[in-house]
């Protein structure tokens, strides 16, 4: 379909008023719910998404348990409010697959040996949805796990670069991710730089791949100090001398 | 009293070297440095950095006093619910009674509370539990609450002195569980203000002064009573 | 599912007979309401309640459709609950349980019957274009009442409701057409007392629920009883007065968060 749209101009400035190597806003709280034992609040752009965690406890049904370390379930899961169509509730392919995705980015990080028998499971509901949700869903995931206390190795960030007209960018809004060329969406374990998650459509050469690789990465490492500055942001005042 | 400032850390955050430290509880060790596995305090004793969790579930060690509540009644035992990853398994011969088989349920059901110690783990963290022991028993009367496990320790106190102070100052029964649960026993004013107080020392319970702070609190409270 | 201490149960017994909730509260004083809109930009109309700590979003998104065959010239309306995972660690995920069903149903009357929404104003083309109204309640956290943390966020979310129209090029976006909304406010009975607002202890040794929709005459619009137990007339009375002294109450607090 031909767009008339000039998602990005002659002087690389976006729809929004970014340049290529800029991320919409992102707002972290950690600690949002009751119940829950670790949560989540992210928006991003326009996204957001509140994650809550629930473990370690027992894996139901017995026959998923594994004897040797907890079993995660991350599900990701999109309100029908969230999007322009309502989208009918309940999983479907998409949603079932970015759950996959997410959870065995989790499964790398956490210390899952201390669990035997045991699952962690991180609910990820999309409250408002614009583009790059599962990167803010894998992001929230990290900070809702923090959150709850479960051991991990490293809390995962998350971060998307694209293509948009002949452009490499980071982190693609609405309008880019549905008239864009290419859509490369990323999660690291920041301390070691090991890749968690990756996925790619669209069109890329090696060399814009390359670019748009280092983009993700650089834009995973932004996110990964706002996630921290939330944790602490949220468990300072606890230590904090009466 | 040195006042050391109590340092958050995060997973990931990078706390020593191998070579001049050991890595204690909450750590991991890789390329030779220690780093932090969870969200916590560092406090290092005895060259030993380690972490103390500000969340998470109950990590049973063998010997605790735990208060467990009963999910489900089986044919040789009960499997009860105290706080950890996974549900503890109380055997038919670790209870003061003789048990048939097939008969538990007339002793111990789904709700039932008991004041516990934690007997075994195994390699596959397996939990048992016995009631084998004249200060264990099924709990009757009072109410049952919930903290943070990490929060025990401030909640008993150094050689139980906060649980001796709030007993000083307020009429009641207080059974402080490793787990994280609290069992309070008194009339509903006592509960009230010992629900109360606990809140209080959650919410600060890495402070410092605490103590004095609670005595003052205490007192003036009885001091309104009379 | 997470199993209840009895001496938990038996101490909130024993406050219930010295007229005392484990809260604090009085048996006829709500927890504190928080009430925002427009927290879902995607929605054509969102809120976002809580009683207590119990949390819920409500949704609202219109589309055009065809009518029922019954009621040709009347816009649509449907109602759905998701109690999702992450409100409870007794939630399971998959397809809606008699739960979430009874929730969406009981709000969903509670709009349809009282006729909030008017809507024989939505009809487009008469036996053949219609608004359809979808309103979706996501459960965020649950901690006892959710049919009044539900019900409440759909008559905030319907009340900054703008028809899509430009979206359809059926003109300009205007505000959903409403009537007075009736609220409803639930109580719970246990050991022959009566409460409103259950927390969510309480609502775990409930016997009997009765929720009570009220609008501003003081009329009764809706009622639904629930759970195995019973109540005896008096009861009956008791919780309707209470529910309508509360249900004034929040209903100035609705039109407040609204700017009316």
């Amino acid at each position: 379909m031909e767009s008339d749209i000039k998602l990005i101009d002659n002087n690389g400035k976006r729809l929004d008023g970014r340049s290529e190597g800029d991320l919409r806003n992102i707002k972290i709280e950690a600690g949002v719910l009751h119940r829950a034992d670790g949560s989540c609040y992210l928006e991003w752009g326009g996204n957001k998404v509140l994650v809550a965690v629930y473990g370690p406890r027992e894996a139901i049904p017995r026959h998923s348990q594994n004897p040797l370390r907890a079993i995660v379930n991350a599900r990701y899961n999109m309100a029908a409010f969230s999007v322009e169509d309502r989208k009918r509730p309940g999983p479907d392919r998409r949603s079932r697959e970015i759950s996959k995705v997410i959870s065995e980015a989790l499964e790398k990080v956490i210390l899952t040996e201390q669990f035997p028998r045991a699952a962690i499971d991180v609910n990820i509901e999309v409250l408002d949805a614009e583009a790059g949700t599962r990167c803010a869903g894998l992001t929230a995931a990290g900070v809702a796990l923090a959150d709850a206390g479960i051991p991990m190795k490293d809390i995962p960030a998350s971060c998307a670069a694209g293509k948009i007209q002949g452009n490499v960018v980071v982190d693609l809004g609405k309008e880019e991710d549905n008239f864009g060329d290419a859509d490369l969406p990323i999660g690291i374990s920041p301390r070691t730089g090991e890749i968690l998650l990756l996925q790619m459509d669209g069109h890329l050469t090696l060399e814009e791949f390359n670019k748009a690789f280092d983009y993700a990465i650089e834009g995973c490492h932004k996110v990964s100090e706002i996630q921290k500055k939330a944790i602490l942001e949220k468990y300072q005042s606890v230590v904090e001398e009466k | 009293m040195q006042k050391e400032k109590r340092k958050i850390v995060i997973p990931s955050q990078i706390l020593g070297d191998i070579k001049s430290k050991k890595s204690g509880r909450g750590t991991f060790v890789e390329n030779g440095k220690i780093f932090s596995g969870i969200l916590g305090i560092e406090m290092e004793n005895d060259n030993y950095i380690n972490v103390v969790p500000i969340k998470g579930r109950y990590d049973p060690s063998i010997g605790d006093f735990v208060i467990g509540i009963v999910e489900e009644a089986l044919g040789s035992g009960w499997l009860v619910n105290i706080n950890a990853s996974s549900p503890a398994l109380l055997h038919q011969n670790e209870v003061p009674w003789k048990v048939e088989f097939g008969d538990t349920e007339r002793y111990l059901n789904h709700g039932d509370s008991i004041m516990a110690k934690v007997l075994s783990i195994d390699e596959s963290k397996k939990l048992q539990i016995t009631l084998n022991d004249r200060n264990l028993y099924k709990i009757k009367g009072g109410y049952i609450t919930d903290v943070e496990p990490s929060r025990v320790p401030r909640i008993i106190g150094k050689k139980g002195s906060m649980l001796s102070l709030i007993k000083k100052y307020i009429r009641c029964r207080i059974f402080v569980g490793q787990n994280g649960r609290i069992w309070v026993d008194g009339d509903t004013d006592s509960i009230e203000n010992v629900l109360q107080t606990i809140r209080i020392i959650e919410d600060e319970s890495v402070t410092f002064g605490l103590t004095d702070r609670i005595e003052k609190m205490l007192k003036k409270d009885a001091k309104d009573v009379q | 599912m997470t199993v209840v201490p009895i001496i938990k149960r038996d101490y909130i017994w024993k406050l219930a007979e010295q007229g005392k909730r484990v809260d604090g509260r009085k048996f006829d004083e709500f927890r504190k309401i928080e009430i925002e809109t427009g927290v879902v930009n995607k929605a054509e109309g969102s809120a976002r309640v809580k009683i207590g700590n119990t949390q819920v979003i409500a949704g609202i998104k219109m589309d055009v459709g065809e009518p029922y065959s019954d009621s040709p010239d009347s816009g649509v309306m449907t109602t759905a609950a998701e109690l999702i995972p992450m409100a409870s660690p007794d939630f399971e995920a998959g397809p809606p349980r008699e739960d979430a069903i009874e929730l969406a149903r009981v709000v969903d009357r509670g709009v349809r019957e009282s006729g909030v929404i008017e809507v024989d104003k939505l009809c487009i083309e008469p036996g053949e274009k219609v608004w359809i109204v979808f309103i979706d309640l996501h459960i965020l956290d649950y901690d006892g009442n959710l049919f009044d943390a539900a019900s409440l966020a759909s008559l905030a979310a319907l009340s900054t409701t703008k028809v899509p129209a430009e979206r359809f090029e059926l003109g300009e976006n205007y505000p959903i057409p409403l009537k007075e909304p009736p609220i409803s406010c639930t109580s719970v009975k246990f050991n022959n007392v009566v409460v409103i607002d259950p927390s969510l202890d309480e609502e775990e040794i409930a016997d009997a629920r009765l929720t009570v929709a009220t609008d501003t005459n003081g009329d009764l619009r809706a009622m639904q009883k629930g759970l195995n137990g019973s109540f005896t007339k008096e009861e009956i009375q008791k919780v309707i007065k209470a529910s309508m002294d509360n249900g004034r109450e929040i209903r100035k607090q609705l039109y407040k968060s609204i700017g009316k």
